[in-house]
């Protein structure tokens, strides 16, 4: 034939394979409409709190200097002066304002809250002298945003490698089931064909967890939440890093194990193993964030480190040569995973019909 | 022109020996036919020969190049159980493969969309494999083992499920792959086929090659005494006739072996008994070679 055919190179093949993973997966919807109800989770978490937020301060009228200084002690509170006392007390009937503080020096504060019908206790907590509180063992400051932050790495983390993992195992229980396999195999080796496969569900994750991502950023910088983007934005940067490179491993994971069965029906149960070693990071970071004792374990072991150095860092709990070191373990992890996944694989890819075993899959071909 | 050479592979799985020492040729320039019954041994022997499957002993040869490893690249290859992505479109996955094997992207267009007119397939080039009819996609396959423009091509029952015009078309190509000096070795159990388009045959049986050679080489060789009588009247009497064996009979025609008497004297007999139509000595079909050998 006149047709120029030269030896392939590995590269190339690898980035054929891996394109056509893309596409396939681009096309099946899948990674789209999981994407966007990610996106939508993450926008719905940010925006709507911010939306529902009374952003109008307590107008609270004021005459007289001790009443002033309280509720210059109160940046909640908008101070609308008055001339006298009366005229406070005309601002409180006509509801311009919420309440009034007037000097009065026969009070131990020395000022009295003034309001149209009901005791408003939150106003007069606020105006009350407190005494300095002192916690032997405290909490976290913010509580709540760490547990929402927790919960969204964490089931960030889990609904993206899952759905990524399931569809490279789909995708090698389906070469192997129509028996491609034995044409591409002609062509191309084992190892090739699992790294194409590995990289090109990588960067779709990859791909998803960034747009996820820029989408929390700009959601957080529209909503005039810049304090907290502040304060998220470099841990979530960590997590995209962590991520990608975790996914690396459990994705040649799911490809080991899926390559043991032949059937679109077994793959469930081939790469169930996986699925609950991804669980492990979600409820663990859930359970665990306000313990740094565990969170900075499982901010090292390989497969929660994309949950729990994120985490870490966004408490302030980690210094800057952690999550490099968490990270150096994650790479040497990864290697090693990856490798003993391609034997697995590559032993186990022509044997159809029944399950292959782990321990044949490892021995020496 | 090359030449594949299987040369005493031999296969057990567990304790059942499958295949014992199959020695052949597919010459370049020829088709040959690979026939054996369910289990005879040929998917075994076409996956060893593409290294899908490893042999316990013997080699195959490409010219004097023993195949070892992965270096099947310009291998074509059609496996017995249909292979192709269900979801990927017909153009787009022929040239994925045909890039696979070091095809450029304009190369594997053009002989992608080439095979797919060829084949009849034009109008259904952008569908998903899946959307099409069985036939279709064994047209689709079989595009897949030409598109790369391989040096070899080893096909499974490429005919199974094909309609009789389609088989027409896939013969043609398959000629003139074989024209270029391609050796083209296909498997079938349809003996009619193979009887009809192979140069040269490959029968196995029982994990064991029992004939091998040029088609009309067999036939003479397994010739024998046979002769086909056809005659103007009834041809009930040859069962009576002395040295005479009728191996099928139908009205004025029989099929007979001869024992002790002469071709001439038989048909000086039937001139007497009343007029002879055909009387020729009977070149066995593929398909009673085949009986005889795997018996």
């Amino acid at each position: 034939m006149s047709t120029a055919v030269t030896k392939p190179s590995t590269l190339q093949q690898l980035s054929l394979i891996a394109e056509r993973e893309i596409r396939a997966r681009l096309r099946s919807k899948t990674f789209l409409v999981s994407t966007g109800i990610i996106v939508a989770i993450v926008l719905a978490v940010i925006v709507l709190p911010a939306l529902f937020a009374d952003s109008s301060q307590t107008k609270v009228a004021a005459f007289g200097p001790s009443a002033t200084a309280a509720l210059e002690r109160n940046p909640g509170l908008e101070q609308v002066t008055a001339s006298s006392a009366a005229e406070a007390e005309a601002l409180v009937r006509s509801k311009d304002v919420s309440a009034a503080v007037i000097d009065d020096a026969a009070v131990p504060a020395g000022f009295k809250l003034v309001t149209l019908s009901e005791i408003d206790s939150n106003l007069t907590l606020s105006l009350s002298v407190q005494p300095e509180v002192v916690v032997l063992e405290p909490v976290l400051d913010n509580y709540w945003l760490a547990y929402i932050v927790a919960i969204g790495f964490g089931a960030i983390f889990m609904a993206s490698a899952m759905t990524f993992g399931g569809s490279i195992a789909t995708s090698v229980v389906e070469e192997k089931q129509t028996r491609i396999v034995e044409i591409l195999l002609t062509t191309v080796s084992a190892r090739t064909l699992l790294f194409g496969k590995v990289v090109g569900n990588t960067l779709l994750a990859f791909g998803q967890i960034a747009i996820v991502g820029a989408a929390a950023g700009i959601a957080l910088s529209l909503t005039n939440q810049g304090e907290l983007l502040a304060a998220v934005g470099a841990p979530i940067l960590w997590f995209v890093l962590f991520f990608t490179l975790g996914f690396v491993l459990l994705a040649s994971m799911f490809a080991a194990l899926a390559a043991l069965v032949s059937r679109a029906e077994d793959v469930q149960s081939a790469i169930a193993p996986v699925t609950y070693l991804l669980m492990v990071p979600y409820v663990m970071v859930i359970i665990a964030f306000n313990k740094p004792d565990i969170l900075s374990i499982m901010s090292y072991v390989p497969f929660s480190a994309p949950v729990g150095m994120p985490m870490r860092l966004f408490l302030g709990q980690a210094d800057l040569w952690e999550p490099l070191l968490s990270l150096a373990i994650l790479i040497v992890s990864a290697i090693v995973i990856v490798s003993i996944g391609a034997k697995i694989y590559e032993n186990s890819l022509l044997k159809t019909g029944g399950r292959v075993k782990l321990t044949e899959a490892l021995r020496n071909a | 022109m090359t030449t594949l050479k299987v040369d005493g592979i031999a296969k057990r799985f567990g304790e059942r020996t499958v295949l014992n020492n199959i020695t052949f040729t597919v010459p370049g320039g020829r088709l040959t036919g690979f026939v054996g019954g369910n289990g005879a041994g040929k998917t075994t022997t076409m996956r060893i020969i593409l290294g899908v499957l490893e042999a316990d002993a013997g080699q195959v040869f490409l010219d004097d190049t023993r195949l070892v490893g992965g270096n099947r690249g310009r291998f074509g290859y059609m496996p017995e159980e249909r292979g192709l992505y269900p979801k990927m479109r017909v153009l787009e996955q022929l040239v994925y493969l045909a890039r696979l094997h070091g095809l450029s992207a304009a190369a594997a267009t053009r002989n992608a969309t080439a095979l797919v007119e060829r084949l009849g397939l034009g109008e259904r080039k952008d569908e998903d494999i899946e959307k099409l009819s069985l036939g279709n996609q064994q047209r689709v396959q079989i595009a897949a083992s030409l598109v790369h423009d391989p040096e070899v091509l080893v096909l499974d029952e490429p005919f199974s499920g094909l309609d009789p015009m389609a088989v027409n078309v896939v013969v043609d190509v398959l000629r003139e792959r074989a024209a270029q000096g391609v050796p083209v070795l296909f498997s079938s159990h349809q003996l009619d086929v193979v009887e009809r388009l192979c140069d040269d045959v490959v029968i196995i049986a029982g994990g064991e090659i029992r004939a091998a050679g040029p088609r009309e080489e067999l036939r003479s060789r397994f010739a024998g005494e046979r002769i086909a009588i056809t005659l103007a009247g009834d041809a009930g009497w040859l069962r009576s006739e002395p040295g005479v064996t009728v191996v099928e009979f139908e009205g004025d025609h029989a099929l007979v072996e001869l024992d002790g008497i002469t071709p001439d004297a038989l048909l000086r007999t039937a001139l007497d008994r009343g007029g002879v139509v055909a009387f020729t000595p009977h070149r066995p079909h593929l398909a009673e070679i085949f009986q005889e050998v795997v018996r």
